[in-house]
């Protein structure tokens, strides 16, 4: 159950986020929503993998082909003309979550480092795929024109606007996350990932679970490519590359794996870390390597480890 | 009321106060200075610098300020970089821009932003034609250009097999389509290569071998150059076959390849013997500087901040007056590296593409020799579908 | 033309052998996921580029290059996989992601950014003709040769001496040998360096083929990691069959697949499909392997997960 200071950690946050526009306004400085927008929808995407690696134990290198899917649906149906959101968006969710269920059941038969290599295979497979597929801009990628359309009320292109849906979809797959982690579903999946043989003598399908965990992980990180997509008004086959699977993992040990705020904290850490970094010296990331190296050496549940802790899931 | 009247006073005088100082004029430059071809940024970069310095560090008489940036060769990164300019710097122009697919993801930035994209080497063909922009300058070629002049020559020359290799990426394919547009002959075997890894070209040398053509056409930028013409060697067809080629053999990849890229013959839109007063100074003043020959990315590069400079100047300053430099711009009323040039509807260039020959220089070194103007005013085959004036 | 692409195949596929190789006993032995391994190859391509000029010999630039790597390679054992080994493999992906990014910063401010090229010694730079008048670079021969014998002193190595059957019942049975007495870091030590060594050798002799740049090494460790897992984690004799299948599949296909598409389809269309078809084969290959033989062909027997 989750304790009132954790709540209360994710809460500032969640504020904090809520005011930034104001803030970044004040300051003169829009770029900076730019900046933290896409933080917030790498955040989802980190969440997303949080559901399989944080609850479920497993270390997944696929998770960059659900943004890349989310995203080029996206990108393809604007090169048609289609526009809508309403049109766009189902069919990038349906084909994402089509798409983990393909990948994950081949994955999942495998254990350890054969799943590792396995996901990791899968998403090479798909980077190629984009790569060659010419008609879809291959390996320039495919620009767009124009970002989905709501209809109406909402209107995506103005940044404020777009800001706060995605930190709204953010809300909402957090919300979703901790119903899914306290849920009886959520539990077995934890349960298997500490101790296999035993949640199988009691006659669970730890198969089924791991997969059905899979689907939504990969259908939520869909909506984080249609989100990422809008936001870069841009696709490319970059999306979907092992490295980018691997930035994610890092985002999200770097946040603390297993915790809600864990994913939001590792995708602000990482995507700020590299913009401030990058502008004091091009070599940051021979600072940020030896961090990572000291952080698995020593420090298991990221930044949320140096938190009390009373404010980390148990 | 009064003390609001005081206060909108205060705050527009605060505001206009600026303007009537002397401004800075602030330019962004997106190229890949980190990378396996990180060396054709760096001329860019060389290029671009060394232009500023013939002004005296003044372009259009105002004090200038140019931020680099390295877009990794990530278009998602040249993208931020833009956005980050735009917004954040608030640059008056946008220049560099070495790869398609950087330019391709920043362009909507750059309109949306009303801020002007001069690139000084990426040219693909949508941006050519449905896609252009008036925001939009080419300092450089689009991409068919050089390859449609390149099957002119062939022609000339009687081949009547050719053989082609290019990268599997977007360029690579304009190019090759650029070679079918013009060229006559048979084309015997047409291998795209895996790019950026693939380096090795063994496949490619054995199926060279076996498809027999009497020459070989291949667009391979970069380092990757380097390593096709040794490989090319090591397989035993240099001499046998001859070479002609798109951005291979370049002032960069030259010293490295070596001899074995003796007599290979390319069309260009700028070779560094060109009998021009602006390139004579240009080059001299680039080896002065930098101890090697400039490559055509370096003089793009140095024109792309003439015309800036063209621009501000025509303005007198006034940098809110974007119209105005915009006309400017399409006027091109300066002498380029390439003599004087001019600009399609489309904002690229109607320039001539002349052939070069690999030689071994007057320094000793492999470069350049202007043989032929093959295709006087060439202009790209897309400004049709650009619906600009 | 056919014997010419199966060469060239078998080339490429014995470099990917002394990569496979190293990696497959770390892995095997010491349970550790190194995604650092690519790096060490970057590294040793990178020292042989320098110093084939600083003392202006490829021979000698090569054992140095190999030398310092392996150095480089025990170093990174006692620092950093030491801790490693008892941590779950996310701990393990983690440390060694970030081993990348250090070493790819780390080659980009001491070489710079620009890559860099060697050349084939003019001594190696001709053709030998195979048979039927074809001629084969000597280069390429070279490492076909040196590939080979380095496999035959593995196998000598692994079969027929002490430390060989302590690797072998490493890989089995882990406990097993500190059980016998021996020495697990030193042995852990040894096997990290063999690795770091092998690395090099091939970064070496891939060098003059390939541009020397920074993150050669990511796109070379994902085929390594396809070969391992084909060929069975902890077995040498997989991973060599594994890799020469893996190069010439590779290789071959990608000659021949534009020849196949062009059956169905136009010929521009296959050529600018067949590329990126070829890049794909390998990992569907992989796919098809783990799920008919999820330990791979010649699992170390009693293997664990």
């Amino acid at each position: 159950m989750m304790g009132s200071p954790r709540k209360l950690a994710t809460a500032v946050l969640l504020i904090a986020l809520l005011l930034l526009p104001v803030a970044a306004m004040a300051m003169s400085n829009p770029f900076l929503i730019k900046l933290v927008t896409r933080a917030v929808i790498m955040a989802i995407a980190a969440l997303s993998l949080d559901i399989i690696l944080g609850l479920g134990g497993m270390v997944a290198f696929s998770h960059a082909i659900f943004l890349g899917v989310g995203g080029y649906v996206v990108a393809i149906a604007a090169s048609q003309g289609q526009f809508s959101a309403w049109v766009q968006w189902p069919i990038a969710l349906g084909l994402s979550a089509l798409i983990s269920l393909v990948v994950g059941s081949i994955s999942l038969r495998s254990k350890g480092v054969y799943f590792i290599m396995i996901t990791l295979a899968f998403c090479q497979l798909f980077y190629f795929l984009a790569i060659g597929t010419e008609a879809y801009g291959g390996d320039d990628g495919l620009a767009i024109p124009m970002r989905s359309s709501l209809g109406g009320v909402i209107d995506l292109s103005d940044k404020i606007t777009f800001y706060y849906f995605c930190f709204f979809c953010l809300a909402a797959c957090l919300l979703f996350a901790w119903r899914l982690s306290n849920s009886h579903f959520g539990r077995v999946l934890k349960a298997a990932s500490l101790n296999e043989e035993r949640v199988q003598a009691l006659g669970i399908s730890t198969y089924g679970y791991r997969l059905t965990a899979f689907v939504i992980a990969g259908t939520m990180c869909g909506l984080a490519g249609i989100l990422l997509a809008n936001h870069n008004d841009f696709v490319s086959p970059a999306l979907l590359g092992w490295m980018q699977s691997g930035d994610l993992i890092v985002m999200l040990v770097l946040g603390g794996i297993g915790t809600l705020v864990g994913p939001i904290v590792g995708a602000l850490f990482l995507l700020l870390i590299e913009h401030t970094l990058s502008t004091v010296t091009e070599h940051w990331q021979i600072i940020l390597g030896p961090v990572l190296v000291l952080m698995a050496l020593y420090s298991h549940g990221g930044v949320a480890a140096f938190l009390p802790k009373g404010w980390r899931r148990g | 009321m009064f003390k609001k009247i005081a206060l909108g006073i205060a705050a527009t005088m605060l505001v206009a106060l600026p303007a009537l100082a002397q401004q800075t004029l602030k330019i962004g430059y997106i190229t890949m200075l980190t990378g396996p071809i990180s060396n054709i940024g760096n001329d860019m970069r060389d290029g671009f610098e060394l232009a500023i310095d013939h002004k005296n560090r003044l372009l259009g008489g105002l004090k200038t300020e140019v931020i680099y940036l390295d877009s990794q060769m990530k278009p998602e990164i040249a993208k931020q970089m833009t956005d980050k300019l735009i917004d954040s710097d608030h640059v008056n122009f946008l220049s560099g821009y070495a790869l398609s697919n950087e330019l391709l993801a920043s362009l909507k930035s750059a309109n949306d932003g009303k801020t002007f994209l001069i690139s000084n080497n990426a040219g693909a063909s949508q941006v050519a034609g449905e896609m252009c922009s008036p925001w939009f300058f080419s300092t450089a070629f689009e991409n068919n250009q050089r390859p449609s002049a390149m099957g002119q020559l062939l022609n000339k020359r009687g081949i009547k097999k050719l053989f082609v290799l290019a990268p599997n990426y977007t360029a690579g394919k304009d190019m090759v389509a650029g070679v079918k547009a013009t060229y006559k002959g048979e084309i015997v075997g047409e291998e795209y290569t895996r790019w950026p890894s693939q380096l090795d070209f063994s496949v490619e040398m054995s199926k060279i071998r076996a498809a027999k053509p009497d020459a070989i056409w291949v667009f391979t930028p970069g380092s990757y150059g380097v390593q096709f013409f040794a490989q090319f060697q090591q397989a035993g067809l240099l001499g046998k076959l001859p070479i002609y080629s798109n951005f291979s053999v370049d002032a960069m990849s030259l010293p490295l390849i070596g001899e074995a890229a003796m007599g290979a013959l390319s069309t260009d839109n700028w070779v560094e013997d060109l009998d021009i007063p602006t390139n004579k100074r240009f080059v001299a003043d680039f080896k002065k500087k930098y101890k090697h020959t400039p490559s055509f990315y370096a003089a793009q590069a140095y024109d792309g901040a003439l015309l800036i400079d063209s621009a501000v100047r025509a303005v007198k300053g006034d940098l809110a007056n974007k119209d105005g430099m915009r006309e400017a711009m399409k006027k091109i009323d300066f002498e380029t590296t390439r003599g004087r040039l001019k600009y399609g509807n489309n904002h690229f260039l109607i320039q001539n593409i002349y052939v070069a020959e690999a030689v071994k220089t007057a320094d000793g070194i492999m470069g350049l020799h202007v043989l032929d103007n093959i295709s006087p005013n060439n202009q790209d085959t897309h400004h049709s579908q650009c619906p600009m004036k | 033309m056919l014997l010419e692409q199966c060469m060239n195949g078998l080339q490429f596929g014995l470099l990917l052998f002394l990569l496979a190789a190293g990696l497959s006993l770390i892995f095997g032995i010491m349970n550790l996921i190194n995604l650092a391994h690519g790096s060490l190859y970057m590294v040793g391509a990178f020292l042989a580029a320098t110093f084939t000029v600083v003392l202006d010999s490829f021979v000698l630039g090569m054992v140095v290059a190999v030398t310092g790597t392996l150095l480089l390679g025990i170093v990174l054992d006692v620092v950093v996989f030491r801790r490693l080994y008892a941590r779950t493999h996310l701990d393990q992906v983690l440390a060694t992601f970030g081993l990348i990014w250090f070493f790819d910063e780390a080659v980009r401010m001491i070489w710079g950014p620009d890559s860099k090229t060697l050349h084939v010694p003019a001594a190696l730079a001709g053709w030998v003709e195979l048979f039927q008048g074809i001629p084969y670079p000597v280069y390429r021969l070279l490492i076909i040769g040196v590939g080979l014998g380095v496999a035959v002193l593995l196998y000598v190595l692994v079969q027929h001496t002490r430390i060989g059957m302590l690797i072998r019942a490493g890989a089995s049975d882990r406990e097993m040998i500190s059980a016998l007495g021996a020495n697990i870091n030193l042995l852990y030590t040894l096997v990290v360096g063999l690795g770091a060594g092998l690395a090099a050798l091939a970064g070496v002799m891939a060098a003059p083929l390939m541009t020397v740049s920074v993150g050669m090494g990511e796109s070379i460790l994902i085929l390594t990691f396809v070969v391992i897992v084909i060929g069975g984690i902890g077995s040498i004799r997989g991973a060599f069959v594994a890799a020469v299948m893996v190069g010439m599949i590779d290789t071959v296909g990608r000659a021949y697949l534009p020849e196949i598409l062009r059956l169905v389809m136009s010929r521009g269309a296959a050529s600018t499909a067949a590329p990126g078809l070829s890049a794909m084969l390998i990992y569907l290959l992989m796919t098809v392997f783990l799920i008919l033989r999820p330990a791979g062909m010649f699992p170390a027997a009693g293997a664990q997960k």
